[in-house]
């Protein structure tokens, strides 16, 4: 992903498998990254069947869910990010 | 179904014997009740003893609990779930559910919760896995609709995993659980209810339903202690005890003559009734001390006086039984009848019993149940407790207190029916004093004594004497000291009557025998020709002959 530069949002995408879902939700993360987080974002995909360690960690129950770390509050978005001005909005970008 | 269900041990003590052998194997269980009901520690304990015990591995998804929580909350049952967590026996997972973080954007599926578990599961090699309360997930996912074809999946993969599942679930208004999840766990499904009737709580559990085997169905209550979950099935369990034909001495030699000389039969029970003061309570601790003396156990359960009264109120008869009880041959157990519900009592009895095995319960006074229950429910709980003291061979000794108005063959609790012996004392009131009788109503299989027996507290113990039957009536106490001495009296004076005819008679034979032998000496003196002599020797056979009639008294 092309938004390493600075580290404002801290934004984790937990998926399960290369399913279909897993992948409407990554190509929604990456595009949503790319348009409006250019720059400010450090983005992270990780899959749970690779990582299951990772869910317990992350808390993570349902997938997907794109987890906003930083900056506090703790945000999760859970399903496919269908709704990327929603997304945006809860962003407060 | 031609197969046997196969089934899991829980491990819980009594649960397994009315579920037949344990929750369906390899199938989810779902264990519903309110707050407070004990669901969580049902889950813990059959967990823990899954691991512990049956070689079981285990994992516990929380939904509500922090799992550093749960460790702290179960320490103090002796679950050392820490240690099981380091021998890798038992995984916990906390699934923590912040609603307000939330946001839902799309389709989702519960795909990171089946991971998650699924590495929970594959991490300790489990068998067993708890999910407690899976109903959070209701208030923390916002699409109701996803969240229940997902639980639907989540049942059939556990169960395609081949692992034994609890699932735990609030109790609902008009519904086993607030959500409805019973309608995807359709193999068990058991309920646990904790109620408070006339201010006392109760627990009890009912398997609601157990898919492709029998069960028991009864409501049973449980107990939850310092050893966990404890369920006591004890329902009428039918006349199938076998007789015994030992005997156990009363402690009292002459009571022991009173029922066929031996006393009590072994694993029989034994009622004694009486008005208060009569001295139950005495005849209790003469079988307690016998049996200890005799190295066995004595469970004494007392529900009106605390150990060190019951020890010294005994001492003042002689009955030492401190002794006992630092030997742990004799346990108190004193509660107020109170304290808890009947079907309580009887579930802490019965695992005291179960705890101490003792060869002899007392249990002093039933007549103070009445107090937290109707004679219905009084005579339910009675004839079960007496029914598994028989089925165990136990020796249970029971004390009733009836009031001085009612019939003595009524008991308050009408258990008279149920037990094998009955002993009645009682108080009778003559001159001025009152002096304890006893008797025996019955005594199943044996020949007792059908007399009264007046029943003295001495400080040398109970002391059972003869009363005193004769033309004034029945007569005890000094009553009957008193006619016992003029009896003896008029003994004294009939015999001295006889002995002073005796030496009348003695002197009378003395004077004849002295006369004949005078009269004898006489005719010795005028013997002189052989011619004489003969007709002379005749003459003294004569005399002699004369002289034996006249020694006999009829003669003189």
């Amino acid at each position: 992903m092309d938004c390493r530069d600075s580290e404002i949002y801290k934004l984790k995408l937990y998926v399960a498998g290369r399913t279909p879902r897993s992948a409407v939700a990554i190509s929604k993360f990456e595009l949503l990254c790319r348009e409006h987080l250019a720059g400010m974002c450090s983005a992270e995909v990780i899959d749970l069947v690779q990582n299951p360690k990772q869910a317990r960690v992350a808390q993570i129950f349902a997938t997907p869910t794109l987890v906003k770390e930083s900056p506090a509050p703790i945000k999760r978005f859970v399903g496919t990010l269908l709704d990327t001005s929603q997304v945006i909005e809860a962003l407060g970008l | 179904m031609s197969k046997e269900l196969s089934k899991t041990r829980t491990g819980v003590s009594g649960l397994d014997e009315i579920t037949g052998g344990g929750l369906p194997q390899g199938r989810p269980t779902l264990i519903c009740g309110g707050p407070g009901s004990g669901k969580t520690l049902f889950g813990m304990e059959f967990l823990v003893r899954g691991a512990r015990d049956f070689g079981e591995n285990g994992v516990f998804m929380s939904f509500e609990e922090r799992d550093t929580d749960l460790v702290q909350n179960f320490a103090s049952l002796g679950f050392e779930i820490d240690g099981l967590i380091a021998a890798e026996k038992l995984a916990i997972d906390y699934v923590h559910i912040e609603r307000s973080e939330i946001l839902e954007t799309g389709e989702f599926d519960l795909e990171g919760l089946f991971v998650r578990l699924g590495f929970a599961i594959d991490s300790v090699g489990a068998k067993r896995v708890v999910l407690d309360t899976i109903e959070a997930l209701f208030s923390g996912i916002p699409n109701e609709g996803i969240l229940r074809a997902e639980l639907r999946r989540l049942f059939r993969w556990l169960k395609e995993k081949g692992v034994t599942t609890v699932i735990t679930g609030e109790q609902g208004s008009g519904s086993l659980t607030r959500h409805g999840i019973e309608e995807y766990v359709s193999d068990c499904v058991i309920l646990l209810d904790h109620r408070m009737i006339e201010q006392v709580a109760t627990r009890r559990l009912r398997i609601v339903k157990y898919r492709g085997t029998s069960h028991g169905t009864n409501e049973y209550p449980f107990l939850i202690d310092e050893d966990g979950f404890s369920v006591l099935p004890i329902t009428s369990l039918g006349l199938t005890h076998k007789a015994d034909n030992e005997r156990v001495p009363t402690g009292i030699s002459r009571l022991d003559t009173m029922l066929g000389g031996k006393g009590y039969f072994r694993g029989s029970s034994i009622l004694v009734t009486g008005t208060a003061g009569t001295g139950k309570s005495s005849l209790a601790a003469h079988l307690a001390k016998s049996t200890c003396e005799r190295g066995e156990r004595c469970l004494y359960l007392a529900f009106e006086e605390s150990e060190s009264q019951i020890i010294r109120n005994m001492k003042s008869i002689g009955i030492d039984l401190q002794p006992y009880v630092e030997k742990e041959l004799l346990l108190f157990h004193n509660v107020r009848p109170t304290v808890f519900g009947l079907e309580m009592h009887l579930v802490i009895m019965s695992k005291l019993v179960e705890k101490f095995s003792p060869s002899v319960v007392v249990i002093d006074p039933i007549s103070n149940l009445i107090s937290i229950g109707n004679q219905g429910e009084v005579k339910s709980i009675l004839t079960r407790f007496v029914d598994s003291m028989k089925l165990k061979g136990i020796t249970a000794f029971f004390t009733c207190l009836i009031s001085g108005s009612k019939d003595v063959d009524e008991t308050e609790v009408g258990v008279s029916s149920l037990m094998d012996t009955w002993i009645s004392v009682q108080t009778i009131e003559t001159n001025g004093e009152r002096n304890r009788v006893l008797y025996v109503i019955k005594s199943r299989g044996m020949a007792h004594s059908n007399q009264v027996r007046e029943f003295i507290l001495s400080s040398k113990g109970v002391q059972l004497t003869d009363v005193y039957v004769g033309p004034a009536g029945v007569l005890t106490g000094s009553a009957r000291i008193a006619q016992e001495s003029r009896d003896r009296q008029a003994e004294r004076e009939y015999r001295e009557r006889i002995d002073g005819k005796k030496r009348e008679f003695e002197t009378r034979k003395l004077a004849a025998e002295a006369q004949i032998a005078q009269i004898r000496s006489a005719a010795g003196t005028g013997k002189g020709t052989g011619k004489f002599y003969r007709r002379g020797r005749r003459k003294k056979a004569v005399a002699e002959r004369t002289a034996d009639r006249s020694g006999s008294p009829e003669a003189c």
